[in-house]
């Protein structure tokens, strides 16, 4: 390929690369750099000139660690990504091995695991804010009718928020890393299941002892998918528990940078949240990486 | 004999939990579109019954397109979500291209800013763009044609490096032999571009258009920022204010849910393949 004479003029490299990385450093890259200047800015509408360094330039770093609307939201974000990586990929994994079993259907479950990951959270908000509702909601009306509970349940009070904000994210998702992982599992040589079998490995000892080692580098990918993806959740929670409810308990670092950008005002703090997310976003797949470092096999 | 035995009873489990979750994944939406055609009384009492005689009726979808002005949100994402979508597909498309073929110095370094980028997290930069635009006066939440551009070239931006990845990793995979043969009849590489490369990536082109395009038609984060003024309000950005301020009105809701569902739901059956493929070869958009 090197040798190509095609490709030994380099004039029309300009064109084809130009436009989209001069698209790249004017939207991504500038406002990048930009955003964490302006964290240390007074900044007091998304219009208007920032006016001086905050006096320490600090200012707003400090002030995160004192706001406890931020320290919940980060709180709630953390929990978010944990249960994420448990339940979306736990459950993306027993789904994903069990439809490596069978051959008639495989198909139809993948299209239809796959499909809520291209509706907008937005409807989907939309859509559980009905399902959660107090009064003939979908939920309540179920259990009453198998006769589970005795009176509705309000879904969005201070005991069951969590679950009802964190279910649809989990929900939403579960298809995306199943599909990741049976690309991972069709990757697995039949061979190395038959080499097993003669060796007298068969059902749950050949998941752990072939399926599971081989999959290791693909659920590092979902592993850190999922962390980044945690912290990029913003229209569900949005459209189920605006402004935080109840009682600011339902924060996350995305709906609170949106929150303080926007309804509060406070733009140089809305920045700090931002680059708290990236630096949470980095620091915690590193993390992540390090421990399940990936294997060559 | 036992071992037939067993082996159907392990089936049947398999197929019962695969089942089990294609219900919780299907029924919300079999849900939602049934109980569109119900009045608003009855979606809370009779939330499970079918919409046939008594409970049947199409007002909420009435009310729907009375109430809010379905037709110029659709047309507003339509074009935003067309507009983005070729811009990327032609951008990415060309440096892909470039990045795949040509051997130069720095090149590895722009793989890095390639991949760097995709880190970057919408809330990170979101804010300095909207200054940035607002100093060159074309945040304008009256006008329309503005309002789109403002909201279309953030999306741009953000779905480039996934596309350009996506799209590299095919070229390079094309044997170089017909381009050869192509330059050898008198073709410059821009021709060789849209005569060879683009025809033959076809599939891989189609995963990132129709990527591109899902992603910006549902994108509300970037919408809430350049749409403020009700005449520019793309489909999912209307939907967000329904369910502020729909209040009690649910015929309306389920309704205004349905008509967002729908079309996506129509592209993703006809092109699902497309979409599932494009996952795994480039596998890293949330």
């Amino acid at each position: 390929m090197e040798n190509s004479t095609i490709y030994k003029k380099k004039g029309p490299l300009i064109v084809f690369l130009v436009p989209a990385f001069a698209f790249m450093a004017l939207f991504l890259y500038y406002p990048f750099a930009m955003n964490i200047y302006n964290s240390f800015c007074k900044i007091s509408g998304l219009g208007t000139a920032a006016e001086g360094v905050n006096e320490p330039w600090y200012t707003n770093y400090v002030r995160l660690f004192q706001d406890e609307k931020m320290i919940t939201a980060i709180g709630n974000t953390m929990l978010l990504m944990l249960l994420t990586i448990i339940f979306q990929v736990g459950i993306a994994l027993l789904l994903a091995l069990l439809v490596d079993n069978i051959h008639r259907g495989a198909g139809f479950f993948r299209t239809v695991y796959f499909f809520p990951i291209v509706i907008s959270a937005t409807a989907l908000g939309l859509l559980f804010n009905l399902i959660f509702m107090y009064n003939g909601g979908m939920l309540n009306n179920l259990l009453l009718d198998w006769g589970l509970i005795s009176d509705n349940i309000d879904w969005k009070d201070e005991n069951h928020f969590l679950t009802t904000m964190f279910s649809p994210v989990m929900w939403q998702y579960v298809g995306f890393y199943f599909v990741i992982i049976v690309t991972g599992l069709n990757n697995i040589s039949p061979d190395l299941y038959e080499a097993a079998a003669i060796d007298g490995a068969n059902g749950l000892k050949r998941v752990r002892f072939i399926t599971l080692p081989l999959l290791h580098n693909t659920l590092c990918t979902c592993l850190v998918l999922a962390i980044t993806g945690a912290l990029k959740v913003f229209d569900l929670p949005w459209i189920m528990m605006g402004q935080g409810m109840p009682m600011d308990r339902s924060w996350l670092t995305g709906t609170y940078m949106y929150h303080q950008t926007f309804n509060a005002g406070d733009v140089d703090y809305g920045s700090t949240i931002a680059v708290v997310i990236v630096v949470l976003g980095v620091t915690i797949s590193q993390i992540a990486n390090r421990i399940f470092k990936e294997k060559e096999y | 004999m036992q071992s037939t035995k067993k082996f159907t009873l392990s089936k049947f489990f398999t197929y019962l939990v695969l089942s089990a979750w294609a219900l919780t994944t299907l029924y919300p939406f079999i849900w939602v579109i049934l109980n569109s055609f119900k009045e608003n009384k009855y979606i809370r009492s009779d939330t499970f019954a079918l919409p046939l005689g008594k409970l049947f009726t199409l007002e909420n979808y009435q009310t729907a397109f009375e109430r809010v002005d379905i037709f110029s949100a659709y047309r507003t994402s339509l074009v935003i979500s067309c507009a983005v979508t070729a811009v990327v597909v032609l951008l990415a498309g060309v440096a892909a291209y470039g990045m795949a073929r040509y051997r130069f110095r720095g090149r590895s370094i722009l793989q890095g800013v390639i991949v760097a980028s995709m880190m970057f997290p919408v809330f990170s930069t979101i804010i300095p763009v909207f200054r940035m635009m607002h100093g060159w006066g074309i945040v304008q939440f009256d006008n329309l044609f503005l309002s789109w551009l403002c909201t279309a070239l953030p999306q741009i931006a953000g779905n480039l490096s996934f596309s350009i990845i996506v799209l590299m990793g095919f070229i390079r995979s094309i044997p170089i032999d017909l381009e050869e043969a192509a330059y050898i009849e008198g073709y410059n590489v821009f021709g060789i571009f849209f005569k060879i490369i683009l025809p033959l990536a076809k599939p891989s082109f189609a995963t990132v258009a129709i990527f591109t395009f899902l992603w910006s038609y549902n994108d509300l984060f970037t919408q809430m920022f350049f749409l403020r003024n009700k005449r520019t309000y793309s489909i999912t950005r209307l939907l967000a204010e329904i369910s502020s301020q729909a209040g009690v009105n649910y015929g309306l809701m389920v309704a205004a849910v349905v008509l967002v569902v729908v079309p996506v739901m129509l592209v993703y059956i006809l092109l699902q393949k497309n979409i599932i493929k494009g996952l795994t070869a480039g596998a890293v958009k949330g």
